[in-house]
């Protein structure tokens, strides 16, 4: 999944690495583990959902539908390029799997809710999961969602914070202080978890607590790395929008594993 | 002329309650003002088809997004100064973009809010519906047209925007006509002259077409209740049959519906025109009708405007 990340935003030559690397444990557990989902299924309801709040890590989540079979694993490399189905931000109108377009930030936990809300009026006990950035809860739209949520007791909504700590401006916490974000949550009626984002084994068993809990809907505070597995990414706030270079493309690909 | 009043919102209201029982599918969200947008009877009548946001419109509109994901037809509603203006980056990116089936009914629309003053009076709404691709814009004349348009668009996939006032007004269309998204109506033949009129300016128009009468000028009236997609099919036809061209509208000048005919006929059929709007000012607290006479939006500018075009007739 990384590779697929590190590939599709160098061939780009633009895009956003640091946040889909950050991301990247949560996307695959959920895209290859937790949530029953399928090409086949995408046109029925009677499935789990995900929604990608934070859109600019569109990158790792057309990574993930791509190893699913929604469209083949060699159209990821037109990222970015004019006429392809691969937009800089997801698009539900171009991309098969893309549930729904995303990328101005601080909509997606509203999108989540009103798709949990259809699913619970037509009978279906699944899951909307919704992941979304830190930088991103600055947004004031979150609270809105985050007090309809708890006001409709949707159970059937996990969000997960991806808490890498980092935004375009530097260090969250130095741009618009975000902590104490659990007690936050907690305050708006969510039942609140927290997890080593980046380990997978804490990532699927934290994420099927969620599930089981009922009567008010979970957050997820996912602890991550941002640029999580290339050591010159890894919390620097530069590769949050920024492509590597062909020499930072080869290494990044040693690192994790692979040839360039 | 004289015309029984009604609401437009109690024919929402109506509309809505009848589109429940026939459609299981639908679903009605309302951001802290279902009494005054007249959700509320659906609310009532379907009680777990109804969803109360409380005041914020931007989340609003997201979840009535996400329930359209979920293949819920969806009509949000609210003032609509708060539905264009308030939670425009929602509609435009959360509904028109995912080309959403999303249905935004906006109540108290322009100077007719009257007491509430400038805050509450939207006069760029039409021109901000307008410009987002995929969304279809309009703007019924009075009640049985608003009760005919909130059925049409609900047949229609897609998103849509129909703009509503707060007062009551004079019933100008016929329960047994046909609504039509995209079609012009053409309310009263005549070939001196075209005024065309959209909500609640379409009155105004009538009884200036009567008072041209007395002057010798043969008014042919337009109800103009589809902004987009425009038909500039019956617009063209018109500035061909009468040689020029009156628009009225209660909104603003700049970037109104005044401005788009004006575009169309430039491109088909130049045409002198005059355009009967709001100055590109900000309004204030009165009554509805003193207020549209204290901004120039009553039968006497509809007919001065019609007078001085007739003068430059092509």
């Amino acid at each position: 999944m990384r590779r697929h990340v590190i590939e599709m935003v160098h061939a780009a030559g633009s895009g956003h690495p640091g946040g889909s690397l950050s991301s990247a444990d949560i996307v695959t557990a959920l895209f290859f583990e937790v949530m029953e989902h399928s090409p086949e299924l995408e046109s029925s309801q009677d499935r789990d959902h995900f929604i990608l709040s934070k859109g600019h890590a569109a990158p790792v989540y057309y990574a993930a539908l791509a190893e699913s079979g929604y469209f083949p694993v060699e159209e990821l490399i037109t990222l970015r390029q004019l006429h392809s189905r691969l937009q800089g931000h997801p698009s539900r109108v171009k991309t098969p799997g893309v549930e729904m377009s995303t990328g101005s930030l601080g909509q997606g936990l509203s999108v989540a809710n009103g798709l949990a809300l259809a699913l619970r009026s037509q009978g279906l006990g699944r899951t909307v999961y919704c992941l979304c950035g830190d930088g991103e809860m600055a947004e004031g739209q979150v609270w809105e969602a985050a007090m309809f949520a708890s006001h409709y007791h949707l159970d059937n909504v996990i969000a997960i914070v991806d808490r890498n700590g980092l935004q375009i401006d530097g260090r969250t916490e130095d741009v618009m202080a975000l902590e104490p974000l659990g007690d936050k949550w907690r305050a708006f009626g969510w039942n609140v978890l927290f997890m080593d984002g980046n380990d997978m084994w804490q990532v699927l068993e934290t994420l099927e607590e969620a599930r089981r809990h009922k009567g008010s809907p979970t957050v997820i505070i996912a602890r991550t790395v941002k640029g999580k597995g290339v050591s010159f990414m890894e919390n620097n706030v530069g590769f949050h929008g920024k492509a590597p270079n062909d020499k930072e493309y080869e290494q990044a690909m040693r690192e994790l594993g692979g040839s360039a | 002329m004289s015309w029984a009043m009604e609401s437009q919102r109690k024919n929402y209201g109506k509309a809505l309650v009848e589109l429940g029982r026939t459609r299981k599918d639908v679903v009605v969200l309302d951001a802290d003002l279902s009494g005054s947008t007249r959700t509320a009877e659906f609310g009532k009548t379907f009680p777990d088809r109804f969803f109360n946001c409380g005041i914020a419109e931007q989340n609003m509109m997201g979840t009535a997004a996400g329930l359209a994901v979920g293949g819920m037809t969806v009509f949000a509603s609210t003032f609509a100064v708060f539905a264009t203006g308030r939670a425009y980056d929602q509609v435009r990116q959360s509904i028109a973009y995912p080309d959403l089936d999303v249905k935004i009914v906006a109540s108290h629309a322009g100077i007719t809010v009257g007491g509430d003053g400038a805050s509450h009076q939207t006069m760029e709404d039409i021109a901000l519906m307008n410009a987002i691709p995929n969304m279809t814009v309009i703007v019924p004349a009075d009640g049985p047209e608003t009760y005919r348009a909130v059925l049409a668009v609900a047949e229609a996939r897609g998103p849509a925007y129909i703009r509503m006032g707060r007062s009551d007004v004079p019933i100008i269309t016929s329960k047994d006509d046909v609504f039509s998204i995209g079609k012009a109506s053409t309310l009263r033949e005549g070939n001196d002259v075209a005024l065309v009129g959209v909500g609640q300016m379409v009155a105004p128009c009538l009884l200036a077409a009567e008072g041209l009468k007395a002057k010798g000028i043969n008014a042919r009236v337009i109800n103009l209740s589809t902004i987009k997609p425009l038909d500039v099919e019956t617009l063209e036809k018109a500035a061909r049959d009468c040689g020029c061209v009156v628009t009225a509208e209660e909104h603003n000048i700049v970037s109104g519906v005044g401005t788009m005919v004006a575009a169309a006929l430039a491109e088909r059929y130049p045409t002198p025109m005059e355009r009967v709007a709001m100055q590109d000012v900000f309004g204030q607290s009165g009554e509805s009708d003193e207020l549209m006479r204290e901004y120039g939006l009553s039968e006497k500018e509809v007919i001065a405007a019609a007078i001085k075009v007739t003068e430059r007739r092509k």
